[in-house]
């Protein structure tokens, strides 16, 4: 069952076309490698459709309601969220305000001010229950600037994923930590996600890591799709093959 | 589960509650201690601290640097003047009644301009509104008194219950009138307490610490600073609206750009990092102020080498220089 569709999407910078034309379908309940090389339009694509950019035409369609000019607020309300490729937290906070947060302003509670935010039971409940899925629990009560890389990549997506979204998008969220590390991070992700029921894209570089963990890859070279299939069919396709020279395609 | 609950330590309200009682004991007894003067001295700093406080809402917490706070206190302090000119009963709670709204309106109304930009233009927006506020004072003399100013009489505390008038009059009213801000300033504090800790309170440190991301929580960014920014302003009307019955008089220098810059230095002096910080900045540059004056003509200078020594060397204040000192000390003794 198709959970969100894109209908020719374009997006432009100047001479680049960073998305040309795309008609990008997500699956509910698939766990999705978006690969391809730097300056593929990976990242444009996640932008477009979480409302950080604005594309040039096309639409984008999430269970056949039309979304394209909807606001980041009215999508993350629809269910669509993210995490970044450069690591975006409230440093100055605690690890559980971070997740804490999340959680009041997808309840609508972000705007109460007569109470205290850690006396509200069951959001404290839940944000704890999300950072012990993350193993981060140990680390509530630190600063988040005060985490190491690999637990700050972690909190990133902890963040995203306590709005509870359908759809959950993540920008590389192995990048910048160290290859033990992102096995680690790859199965903490891929195991709340999919018990969450949570249908996720992910921006990945490392091919390891992208044939072990999805059911489904689609590879973007140049503003256009290339390549889109099974782990297997993907391993067997000479023009990904040809693309990814250089990069090992074993697992 | 149940133990993942518990994990988290449970921030007693205790030990906030402890130390404000502890404070609020001796400023309660200091009138039987100290000279009127002294008193009188204290009631200007904690007015000022109510004042830190609401700037630092913004500053701190919102992460918007405001050049232009002097326009909210001084709106309360001409809201009380004109109410004394135009409509008549000199007594505390009838200026408190009309000044808050007053300052509240024109907080929202130039907060929703400003909020509009962030950092620099944020900055240059609130400066240039104060003074245009400024010579709306110093020009429409007719309603405000131009350079003159308008003067306020001393007015009655507690629906009436406490007038002065006659010889001891002044005496009784600084003493009287220190406990009527003393239990504003505790409303005050447990109010701000509150609201920075709820859930808005943290919504508003995120934006700070990272708009985009906070955008993508789904927080309407600029609605948030809006409020903060009435919040803010209104608090520091309120200092306001304590201060000219004290002052007796207000003029068109409490709406000037260096008032606002006075306001930041309170501020920076306390710490901005903190919630005690504009409180503690609040008294001591009330005190600083008051000796600089009274020790030197060149009193404008000292407080500027005051300033540089300050952000070169304490730059997160005198509440941030002594946390600091306490963590490192109970360190050594561990």
């Amino acid at each position: 069952m198709i959970l969100l569709k894109t209908v020719n999407l374009r997006k432009q910078f100047g001479e680049t076309r960073a998305c040309d034309g795309i008609n990008f379908v997500v699956n509910k309940g698939e766990f999705l490698s978006l690969v391809g090389s730097n300056g593929a339009g990976k990242t444009t694509l996640v932008n477009l459709i979480s409302a950080h950019l604005q594309p040039d035409s096309g639409q984008i369609l999430l269970e056949d309601r039309d979304i394209t000019f909807t606001t980041v607020t009215e999508r993350i309300k629809a269910g669509i969220a993210r995490s970044f490729q450069i690591v975006n937290l409230f440093d100055g906070l605690s690890v559980f305000d971070n997740v804490a947060l999340s959680i009041f302003s997808r309840e609508g509670k972000a705007v109460k001010m007569a109470s205290l935010a850690e006396r509200d039971w069951d959001v404290r409940r839940e944000a704890l229950e999300v950072l012990g899925q993350f193993g981060l629990t140990s680390k509530a009560e630190v600063p988040a600037g005060g985490l190491a890389q690999g637990e700050r990549k972690l909190l990133d997506v902890a963040v995203a994923y306590a709005l509870r979204p359908r759809l959950l998008f993540l920008d590389e969220p192995t990048s910048g930590v160290s290859t033990h590390e992102k096995a680690q991070i790859m199965d903490t992700v891929s195991s709340v996600v999919r018990r969450g029921m949570v249908t996720a894209v992910v921006i990945e570089h490392d091919m390891d890591v992208v044939f072990r963990y999805s059911d489904r890859i689609v590879m973007m070279h140049e503003g256009s799709f290339l390549a889109d299939g099974t782990p297997d069919e993907i391993r067997a396709n000479k023009d990904v093959a040809s693309i990814l020279l250089g990069a090992p395609l074993t697992t | 589960m149940k133990a993942d609950i518990v994990s988290l330590r449970d921030r007693s309200l205790l030990r906030p509650a402890a130390v404000l009682a502890a404070i609020l004991f001796v400023l309660i007894l200091l009138p039987s201690f100290v000279e009127t003067y002294q008193i009188q001295l204290v009631t200007y700093g904690l007015i000022a601290a109510i004042a830190a406080l609401g700037f630092n809402l913004l500053l701190g917490y919102t992460g918007l640097l405001s050049f232009g706070h002097s326009a909210y206190f001084g709106i309360g302090a001409y809201a009380v003047a004109l109410v004394v000119q135009h409509l008549g009963p000199h007594s505390m709670e009838f200026y408190l009644l009309v000044g808050i709204p007053v300052v509240a309106v024109m907080s929202a109304l130039l907060g929703y301009i400003c909020v509009r930009h962030t950092r620099i233009f944020f900055g240059i927006l609130t400066l240039a509104l104060s003074q245009v506020v400024y010579s709306l004072a110093l020009k429409l003399y007719w309603v405000t008194g131009g350079s003159d100013g308008l003067r306020v009489p001393r007015p009655t505390l507690v629906l009436g219950l406490l007038s002065f008038s006659g010889g001891h009059g002044f005496q009784q009213f600084i003493t009287s009138y220190y406990y009527y801000v003393l239990a504003i300033f505790v409303v005050a504090i447990i109010f701000m307490w509150v609201i920075v800790h709820s859930p808005f309170g943290k919504a508003l440190q995120a934006i700070r610490d990272n708009e985009i991301r906070a955008r993508f929580l789904g927080l309407r960014i600029r609605r948030f600073r809006w409020i903060s920014f009435l919040i803010s302003g209104t608090f520091t009307g309120l200092a306001g609206i304590l201060w000219v019955p004290l002052n007796g008089l207000t003029t068109p220098d409490v709406l000037y750009w260096t008032f606002s810059g006075e306001i930041v230095f309170t501020t920076l002096l306390g710490g901005f990092r903190n919630f005690t910080g504009p409180i503690v900045g609040g008294i001591a540059f009330t005190y600083l102020r008051t000796y600089a004056v009274a020790t030197t003509e060149y009193w404008q200078l000292l407080l500027g080498a005051v300033l540089v020594a300050l952000v070169l060397l304490l730059p997160t204040g005198i509440v941030g220089a002594l946390s600091k000192a306490g963590q490192r000390l109970s360190e050594r003794n561990r």
